[in-house]
């Protein structure tokens, strides 16, 4: 079964069996605004849950994602290279960043579910 | 019609400009239009130089094959192609610019004709120092003008740049906790939120940590928070003095007595230094370091981009660390400690070269010319006047646009989006409107701690016509985006040479270089 | 005051405005303690016939290069700049422009700046270059440090033949930032050795070709000795005209290629302002310090240049900046490409076979002298002589039969012995027979 989970820095996670997608959300695009590079670790890497993993970078602005669990970066978005517009298009489908494969699934009790999620960025603006 | 995305990226082609008129040429009058060089490649050539006698080179086979690619035109078409990119740009000599902490000031042309003065441009860095002495006095009196102006009794003068002043400041800084032990205990350096880029940046390079300061309500440095944040690891502080929010430190003095009492040093930013030249001296804030930008205070020209010139002033305790080369004396001559031994005999222990050769000569004349023009009386004078004005834009617009901080304002007027709220005109579009009326735009979203920042320095050079029309203008502006006309300003500007560029493409497919084009396919 | 327009009625009716009653109120926030009432003790203002006459004398004590028979290179260079150069630069709308972070009102620097970017790897045969740094030496640094992020390895292998002004500022940088160094020793004939140490630990390997020396080298087995241990190879240069002559570093195999600029369009000034270039291969573009300008288009469609990949500088990134530089060198950039355009091809060529030319002919008259010994094989516009007089005893001897014949090797080597009989003598189209001859004569008289 395949769960989607939230952070407050705006990821998405999602869960399919120990192997979980990460992303940033759509909120966070729209923030952003348009994506023009996104620098992704290394395959095999290990990220500790806080630790930076990737770098977004719009035009006037660089952010930093944060990974929202512990693992192994296991597979990275290479079409993110060519067309880095794929964040803005669809983050939360083929904008993904990484796939990790997770080392302690409690992690995830911490992170919000949609409905928090979307109940935390109303009440952001 | 064209359409802007919120980041004014251009999302479609727009109608030609107001003119509406087509050309063969494609050129509007006066406003031409220009290739790339390559793409004027003629075959000719610029210059007359005689072909050598055949000869065996000397090059041990390293002989260049093949082509380098470039394009060759006559001296009458480089003048040409020249000249007609010139027509594109803003410049000074054309019009104000705002530029909140890059003090746009005039560029006397006495300047560039005492640089060209043969004694001045035609002498090589290592030629015996005997050949050179007129120079390196040259070099004496600027060092001398800095330290008397700012208090301090000491100046590096080799840092080409203010980035690279900080980077000199730094060292020094560095320098001087090794000497004493504490290289390695003392690792973070505190930097206000409002800092220049380039104050964090230097600090990291050098593998300190950043602290961050935040700023209280009235736009300053919090100094409680500061102190809260001292320890024996603080190696320094970075602060711009007056500060990127155009207001003088207070608490200054508070603030470096607290920063000495545990073993830091002060590193001063000296990017505003204009606001104060003359009347007040850094040595007698607890400035520990400051560099100071030619280019800014003391009119040397900014030449699209460079070169500028960074010198830093040094305290007592930082002066012996400064980087080669020093000027020193040696039997009623003038000449160049560059190596550490050579400066060691004088008592120093430079923390080493940070650059080839001896600094950026060619400012130094151009400074001296300015220094030696206002004299002590002037610089004081132009001090005033910079504030004078700054303070005579924001009294007259605090209430059209919106300001965050009450008056008085040093050499820098900050305003804020708030004016702005609801009315559908963002920062950005209000800067690129300006474009339109015949000005370059002021500093945006800088400093951080604001928010929409527009920063206004129209530096002591202009007329109070000038002042009168530029504040006219902005209020005009701000009426109209109450009112709102949005158009005015998100298609913005319509007039200038080019419309908004798309930002975006260019740093997602990256071109940075002509390529020729590919060969056309044969004919059938 | 002559550049201050603000007369006494106008400040009092901007004070009335402000609702000051005097300048003083302005400057309140001042500490009381820090108010200077008087003028600090220096001269008052003068106009410009006294500060040309006070400036000028002190011009007058200096010894133009123009004025000698003149040998001096070591890292700058004298060369004929057309006088089309200097008129253009001093075009209002280029020398007193600021940088073109407005695009729309900047398309005169931003073309400079791309045709600049593109001569620039052209001449270096790179995929990209930037749009400058201060000068050479300080692009060798940054070159290393880029070098260091992208292997993420900490140790730099030095030529010692490199410029030893450019190792200075490497090893400046690397002790400060916790990096190692193997600086090598000098070797003046182009026989060193750079190879055998090159190790697993090397992050990069920078030489200097033509070296500080004049030697000329294929570096095509160092950078493949450099590629196997997973190490860039960096080539630096200080005679930009020796790529009209010599084969370019990215045909050779280098990764980073940087330079100093200033033999094209811009003259001595005793030391700067310079210019420096640096460019890389395309895969590495991202972690390039400095400005870089890019191609694009307008609302209208048509074509136009912007500053790029900005978030790597540090008015964006701050303290993940690749480097903290800001302010570049903008208008030597520009007499650097306006100097290059008025040559094109055939110039280049021909002003690079000149040069040689030249310092093949000098050093072939003083080879003929007794004593002399060259010793350097190859060499481009540089070449190194021994003699049997100490450098300085010779450098100084010859200056005061008015021949200013080059660089004493030791007074960049202080402490090293064996290389204080050396001078490394500079030989450009300034040159002409009567040079020469005025050499070659006053040389022999010196050493007899």
């Amino acid at each position: 079964m395949s769960t989607v989970k939230f952070t407050e820095d705006h990821e998405w996670v999602l869960v399919e069996g120990d192997v979980a997608t990460i992303g940033i959300t759509n909120y966070a695009q729209e923030q952003l605004g348009d994506v023009v590079f996104v620098e992704l670790p290394e395959v095999g890497r290990e990220v500790a849950k806080g630790d930076e993993a990737a770098v977004v970078e719009s035009v006037k602005a660089a952010s930093e994602v944060y990974a929202p669990i512990t693992g192994e970066i296991v597979e990275i978005n290479g079409a993110l290279d060519e067309t880095p517009a794929k964040v803005n298009e669809d983050a939360q489908g083929a904008g993904w960043f990484v796939k990790m494969k997770l080392s302690d699934t409690s992690e995830l009790e911490e992170l919000m579910d949609e409905a928090a999620y979307n109940t935390f960025t109303a009440g952001l603006d | 019609m064209s359409g802007m995305n919120n980041q004014g990226r251009p999302t479609g082609v727009g109608e030609l400009g107001e003119a509406g008129r087509k050309t063969f040429t494609g050129n509007r009058g006066l406003a031409q239009e220009e290739l790339l060089i390559f793409e004027r490649d003629s075959g000719a050539c610029g210059v007359d130089l005689d072909e050598p006698d055949v000869f065996d080179d000397r090059l041990g086979g390293n002989r260049r094959k093949g082509s380098v690619g470039l394009p060759g035109l006559s001296e009458p078409d480089v003048m040409r192609h020249y000249v007609r990119l010139s027509q594109k740009n803003y410049a000074i000599d054309a019009g104000l610019y705002p530029l909140g902490s890059c003090t746009m000031k005039h560029n006397p042309r006495l300047n560039e004709k005492i640089a060209r003065l043969p004694g001045f441009a035609d002498v090589h860095p290592l030629q015996p120092t005997k050949t050179a002495q007129g120079a390196l006095e040259l070099i004496e009196l600027v060092a001398h003008w800095l330290k008397v102006l700012t208090g301090m009794p000491a100046v590096a003068m080799s840092p080409k740049a203010g980035a690279h002043g900080e980077l000199c400041g730094m060292m020094a800084i560095h320098a001087a906790l090794e000497a004493r032990g504490e290289g390695d205990t003392r690792t973070r350096v505190l930097v206000p939120e409002s800092a220049h880029g380039t104050n964090p940046a230097t600090a990291a390079l050098l593998g300190y940590t950043v602290d961050s300061i935040p700023a209280t309500e009235d736009g300053r440095v919090d100094v409680e928070a500061f102190k809260a944040k001292l320890g024996p690891d603080v190696a320094a502080i970075m602060l711009t003095n007056p500060n990127t929010c155009g207001l003088f430190e207070k608490d200054i003095k508070e603030i470096a007595d607290a920063l000495h009492d545990v073993g830091g040093y002060f590193y001063c930013d000296g990017a505003n230094f204009n606001a104060i030249v003359g009347r007040v001296r850094p040595g007698d804030l607890g400035v520990d370091a400051m560099h100071i930008n030619l280019h800014k205070t003391f009119s040397t020209p900014h030449g699209g981009g460079g070169p500028g010139a960074g010198p830093v002033v040094l305290s007592e305790a930082l002066g012996p660390f400064a980087p080669l080369p020093w000027v020193i004396e040696r039997n009623g001559r003038l000449k160049f400690a560059d190596v550490p031994e050579q400066v060691e005999e004088v008592g120093g222990s430079t923390f080493g070269r940070m650059t080839a050769f001896h600094g950026q000569m060619g400012m130094f004349v151009r400074a001296a010319a300015y220094m030696l023009s206002h004299g002590s009386d002037g610089l004081r004078q132009a001090a005033e006047d910079a504030v004078l004005s700054a303070n005579y834009v924001l009294a007259s617009l605090k209430d059209t646009m919106s300001a965050p901080f009450e008056g008085p304002c040093m050499h820098e007027a900050l305003f804020d989006d708030a004016f702005l709220k609801d009315t559908g005109v963002e920062t950005l579009d209000f800067a690129k409107a300006m474009i339109d009326e015949g000005y370059h735009p002021m500093t945006m979203y800088f400093p951080l701690v604001v928010h929409g920042a527009m920063l206004v320095e129209p530096t002591e050079s202009e007329s109070k016509d000038s002042l009168d029309l530029f504040i006219n203008t902005l209020a005009d502006l701000a009426k109209s985006a109450k009112e709102g006309d949005v158009e005015r300003f998100s298609g913005a500007p319509y007039l200038a040479p080019m419309r908004r560029l798309d930002e975006t493409q260019a740093a997602r497919k990256p071109v940075l270089t002509w390529s020729p084009p590919a060969p056309a396919q044969a004919a059938e | 005051m002559r550049y201050l327009p603000l007369t006494e009625p106008d400040r009092q009716a901007m004070l009335a405005r402000i609702g000051a009653g005097s300048i003083d109120d302005l400057f309140i926030d001042v500490p009381e303690e820090a108010r200077r009432e008087g003028l600090v003790d220096l001269p008052t203002r003068q106009g410009e016939l006294e500060v040309e006459r006070l400036l000028g004398a002190m011009a007058a004590k200096n010894t133009p290069a123009g004025s000698v028979p003149f040998f001096v290179g070591g890292g700058a260079y004298k060369h004929h700049v057309p006088a089309t150069v200097d008129h253009l630069i001093q075009r209002s709308e280029f020398l007193t422009a600021y940088t073109p972070y407005q695009p729309e009102i900047s398309q005169g620097t931003l073309q400079y700046l791309f045709e600049f970017q593109t001569q620039v790897a052209m001449l270096t045969g790179m995929d990209v270059a930037n749009a400058s740094m201060y000068d050479g030496s300080t692009a060798c640094g940054e070159a290393v440090l880029m070098a260091h992020r992208i292997t993420r390895k900490k140790k730099a292998v030095l030529s010692g033949s490199l410029h030893p002004h450019y190792r200075a500022v490497v090893e400046n940088l690397s002790d400060f930032a916790g990096y190692e160094i193997d600086p090598g020793a000098p070797v003046i004939d182009g026989t060193e050795d750079i190879i055998a140490r090159i190790d697993d630990e090397t992050s990069c390997v920078v030489v200097q070709n033509p070296d500080f020396f004049g030697n000329v080298r294929d570096l095509r087995a160092i950078a493949d000795a450099a590629h196997a241990k997973k190490a860039l190879l960096i080539v630096a240069f200080t005679e930009v005209v020796s790529l009209g002559l010599v084969t370019p570093p990215g045909e050779m195999g280098a990764d980073i290629v940087v330079g100093e600029g200033q033999s094209i369009g811009n003259a001595l000034n005793f030391g700067g302002p310079y210019v420096g270039l640096f460019a890389a291969k395309q895969k590495y573009v991202r972690q390039m310090p400095g400005r870089l300008c890019g191609e694009t288009v307008d609302a209208e469609g048509k074509r136009g240049f912007v500053l790029t990949l900005s978030t790597r500088e540090q008015h964006i990134r701050r303290e993940k900046a690749t480097s903290n530089i800001c302010t570049n060198s903008g208008l030597c950039c520009l007499a650097f490409t306006i100097h290059l355009s008025l040559l094109g091809e055939e110039g280049f060529g021909r002003l690079a076979r000149i040069n040689h030319a030249n310092a093949v002919k000098l050093a072939d008259q003083l080879d003929a002298l007794d004593g002399v010994e060259i010793v350097t094989p190859t060499f481009f516009n540089e070449f190194t002589i021994r003699t049997p007089k100490n450098a300085r005893d010779l450098i100084d001897e010859m200056a005061d039969k008015g021949v200013l014949a080059g660089v004493r090797v030791s007074r960049l080597w202080p402490g090293e012995d064996n290389l204080d009989d050396l001078v490394a003598v500079a030989s450009t189209e300034i040159n002409t027979d009567a040079d020469r001859a005025a050499f070659a004569s006053a040389l022999k008289e010196v050493l007899s």
